[in-house]
């Protein structure tokens, strides 16, 4: 009796946390996805979240959004999507005195996260949550270059790194991103529901180290591009690439100055001979372009290449280095110019107090409506800065991102007050990025990406419609094949079953798991082995019936002589469960824990809960026969 | 309704030809890898690139786009070794590059020439409707995922052993982990044979065909220790087979209904699955032979050698 009222209790606290985890899902999923489109001013309220005032609620539908994907634009220009949340009017990058009252769009996409039936707030607030390859959205492992570190400076690193990227993320607005340690020197970055995966992947990567050096002058040039020169010269055998380039060479520096005669033109003078005497390499792969030094694209690979070398990096006068510029968005197969800098660095990133998007007012033709870059130092910057642009008035000034020369303004006067600008052909989302990458800090250590996996959308929801398709179709042939066999006692398997799917969607839920599509899997899996428990305790029961048992005997006997069976099979499963979860990563975690959740659920259903109905059912009328 | 009652049906004296079929497969699987020089990874085990595209037309009425075309363009922009094939309809696109090379920097301007190229398939979809799936693994990544995927099937096979030699004796565990590796090899061999790959989702299928295949050997195993301590005075080669006539029935009905749900996964589970699903399908397949043509049969042959001299390995019938 003391068994019997211990089943009972653990039937019912299954129930209940079943209904507590799951109902929620179930009552919100019952709404159709709609869209909707506002203004500003006729639907939303005033509602203050850190300097941006937005509300989350329209009248016209009279629902609170609840994590609502929407979008909002300005125009059909500027836009940010997101959940709403204040991460979406900070994609945005409004300046502070803009008035949206006027042209701020609101488009809301309200999917199955709306309710209109209120479920009382003690229900579980946690939601079956979808994994990545279901759902969309971009997993990477980044490793962290710990080389020539000691263990500690390595673990600060990494951490440190962690949090940069934490930073760039929660400012570039992605909802739930997850990012953690992995194993000693990788980092973890899960982000769902992405849509620009490319431009998510840039921002973590960057480095973004900012620095301002001086453009090295005419006569040193002059100097670094002779050393250069008569270094490959005398050492034209070491460097068997050079040979493949030669002839063509000549022709195109000679159509590059036919092109433009420039006063400047003269510093490169190219005399074919000697160029067959290889005694102009490096001089040969530069040609000139509108007063500046380019590199046409033909010979880019060649140019770096050659400065990549050690021999040559050691060849480069001392105190000066030679970048390139910026790659045109326009036309990115184009012509890259070259810059000789001076090695001293003026200043730095570090002293920076603020960064912010601009677009040009049109103060002059080439920055009307062009995105910027605005800096703002802070005082030691400030400092640096005015005593730099005082010392070297008419000199260019050279802005260096990662090595890449962004401009080289000429200097017309000293600058006070420590405001900079990057200019210099950004599209508008490379200024955004940029602008946060500068905000969020350098990462303390180059970082690569050693593994990415990116889901679309479209697939995401093809693979749901696929998963449960397979799922639904098999579970329905599987009910019938249960009825048709062991007619009466096959429904109440079926209704074990239908429990134990239930029992792995609230399990999930509780344990905060995502639903993949391996897990998918397992829960198709799981169907044909759940009845595995049901059928052995029937089939023993029938022997038992078979032996001339009574209907009381037979159930008390198959099911004390299934139990070992049951127990002994999967507790091997569930071995292969767990290393299986030790093992996997992502999705295949997924597999695992669906697995494992299913094996459990099997064993209560076919134990527990079935005995209980047939128990029941025996008593109740002292039945003789059994549908089995 | 039954299906099978009182059956007889002489197992254990059919386990030479059982065993040479097993050992015919194993050998074809085998001689399929040697000749492919070993299992046909998938860029999850060696590193590279995976995208998958979507080349709906813009026109509905177009037809859809032919691979060699693709093939052709990619070629002459440097990606010959570019892998180009159908992925479920001939709509999806799949590109596999798996060269060492770092491809990572030359991903966004694949994407871009298709883009450029094939403007009424690809031209102006947005990036992330065009790509529906992209991976990346870089080479060490492959290689190690690669060694923990072996690691942890031996571990499963160890902690099997383990709890079977706990429950059930030494013999019993090597038998039914002889099962499993049959199972295990025979599914790899399968794979080469049909040209499948083998990647992440793959080597959890093992794992799963691992867990599955055990479950219907223990149960012939718990009969059959229940039938060792009741038949005292049968042989053991009578008994064994008593056992696997037994349960017979359990055996083909969970085989049926854990093959109905594989089957309409394999199926309609969609492509991203597929070869995942063709695991399974082929575990279980096998794995329900496996326990009852190899498993118990092996645990007979053991026996006819060494324990009937020996007298030992006792400890069962007592």
């Amino acid at each position: 009796m003391k068994k019997n009222w211990f089943r009972t209790a653990s039937i019912i606290v299954v129930f209940l946390v079943s209904i507590y985890y799951l109902l929620p899902l179930v009552v919100k999923s019952q709404h159709k996805i709609c869209d909707i489109e506002f203004f500003y001013q006729d639907s939303i309220k005033i509602y203050e979240v850190k300097g941006y005032e937005y509300e989350i609620r329209s009248y016209e539908f009279g629902e609170e959004f609840d994590n609502v994907i929407t979008s909002v634009a300005i125009g059909d220009s500027v836009t940010s999507s997101g959940n709403l949340s204040d991460d979406i009017l900070r994609g945005l990058n409004l300046p502070t005195d803009f008035d949206y009252t006027q042209n701020l769009q609101i488009h809301a996409k309200i999917g199955d996260k709306i309710s209109k039936v209120k479920l009382p707030s003690w229900f579980s607030q946690k939601q079956l949550k979808l994994g990545l390859d279901l759902k969309g959205g971009m997993h990477l492992v980044l490793e962290v270059e710990t080389e020539g570190l000691s263990n500690a400076e390595a673990e600060e690193s990494v951490r440190g790194a962690i949090d940069i990227i934490r930073n760039r993320i929660d400012q570039f607005g992605v909802a739930e991103p997850e990012i953690r340690k992995q194993g000693a020197k990788r980092i973890l970055v899960q982000l769902p529901g992405l849509k620009d995966a490319s431009r998510a992947k840039d921002l973590i990567g960057k480095t973004a180290l900012l620095e301002f050096n001086l453009m090295a002058k005419n006569e040193d040039v002059t100097k670094t591009i002779e050393t250069l020169d008569s270094y490959l010269k005398n050492n034209y055998e070491k460097f068997a690439f050079l040979k493949e380039i030669e002839e063509e060479e000549v022709s195109a520096v000679e159509e590059a100055l036919l092109e433009s005669p420039d006063e400047e033109a003269d510093t490169i003078k190219v005399d074919t001979t000697l160029v067959e005497e290889h005694n102009h390499i490096f001089k040969s792969l530069i040609s000139m372009y509108e007063s500046a030094l380019v590199v046409k694209p033909e010979n880019l690979k060649i140019f770096r290449k050659l400065l990549k070398l050690p021999e040559i990096k050691e060849i480069i006068p001392s105190g000066i280095k030679v970048l390139l510029g910026k790659v045109d968005p326009e036309n990115i197969y184009g012509t890259r110019q070259i810059y000789f800098l001076y090695e001293q660095v003026e200043l730095t990133g570090a002293l920076l107090e603020d960064a912010s998007v601009r677009i040009g007012g049109g103060e002059s033709l080439s920055n009307a409506n062009q995105p910027y870059v605005q800096l703002q130092f802070n005082n030691e910057g400030a400092r640096k800065f005015k005593n730099v642009t005082g010392q070297h008035i008419k000199e260019r000034l050279a802005i260096v991102l990662d090595n890449i020369v962004h401009s080289a303004p000429v200097i017309q006067d000293k600058i006070r007050g420590g405001k900079a600008q990057i200019t210099g052909n950004f599209t508008l989302e490379e200024a955004k990025d940029l602008v946060i990458v500068l905000k969020a800090g350098n990462l303390p250590v180059p970082v690569h990406i050693i593994e990415e996996r990116t889901v679309g959308p479209s697939l995401g929801s093809d693979s749901i419609k696929a998963g449960f398709k397979a799922a639904l179709i098999g579970m329905i042939i599987v009910i019938i094949f249960m009825i048709f066999y062991y007619r009466l006692s096959g429904l109440i398997a079926d209704f074990a079953l239908f429990c134990n799917i239930v029992i792995i969607g609230a399990v999930l839920t509780m344990l905060n798991a995502s639903l993949t599509l391996p897990g998918i899997a397992g829960i198709i899996l799981t169907i044909g082995m759940a009845v595995d428990a049901n059928v052995l305790i029937f089939e023993r029961i029938r022997e038992e019936l078979s032996a001339g048992k009574t209907v009381r005997t037979a159930i008390d006997n198959g099911y004390r002589r299934a139990i070992i069976t049951i127990a002994d099979a999967n507790i091997t499963t569930l071995i292969t469960a767990i290393v299986l979860y030790q093992f996997g990563t992502g999705p295949i975690k997924g597999f695992a824990v669906t697995l494992s959740i299913g094996i459990l659920a099997s064993m209560f259903t076919a134990i527990v809960l079935t005995r209980a109905i047939f128990d029941g059912f025996v008593t109740k009328k002292a039945r003789k026969t059994l549908s089995i | 309704m039954k299906l099978f009652d009182n059956l007889n049906i002489d197992f254990i004296g059919k386990r030479k030809i059982t065993f040479i079929i097993s050992i015919v497969i194993i050998l074809a699987g085998i001689l399929s890898l040697i000749v492919n020089g070993g299992p046909k990874y998938g860029i999850d085990f060696t590193g590279g690139t995976l995208l998958e595209l979507d080349f709906q037309p813009n026109d509905e009425n177009a037809k859809p786009i032919e691979i060699q075309q693709i093939r052709d363009i990619l070629a002459t922009q440097g990606f010959g070794d570019a892998e180009i094939q159908e992925f479920g309809n001939p709509n999806n696109i799949l590109v596999t590059i798996k060269s060492g090379i770092e491809i990572k920097a030359q991903k966004s301007r694949l994407i871009k020439i298709l883009q450029e190229k094939f403007p009424e398939y690809a031209g102006n979809k947005d990036v992330s409707r065009f790509v529906r799936r992209s991976e990346h693994v870089g080479a060490k990544i492959g290689e190690e995922l690669r060694g923990k995927a072996y690691k942890a099937i031996l571990i499963a096979l160890l902690g099997i052993i383990l709890y079977i030699w706990w429950r059930f004796e030494l013999t019993f565990g090597a038998a039914a982990v002889l099962a499993l590796f049959h199972d295990v090899i025979i599914t790899i061999g399968l794979f080469s044979i049909f040209g499948r790959e083998i990647n992440l989702p793959v080597i959890g299928a093992l794992l799963a065909i691992v867990g599955y295949s055990l479950n219907d050997t223990i149960v012939v195993f718990v009969r059959i220790r229940e039938d060792l301590k009741v038949y005292r005075k049968e042989k053991y080669e009578s008994i064994i087979n008593h056992s696997i006539n037994e349960v017979l029935s359990r055996t083909i009905i969970t085989s049926m209904t854990t093959l109905i749900v594989v089957l309409s996964l394999f199926l309609l589970g969609g492509e991203v699955i597929h070869d995942f699903a063709f695991a399974l399908l082929c575990g279980v397949i096998i794995g329900t032979y496996s326990s009852i043509f190899i498993a118990s049969p092996v645990l007979v042959e053991y026996y006819n050698r060494y324990s009937k001299k020996s007298k030992s390995s006792k400890k069962l019938r007592r």
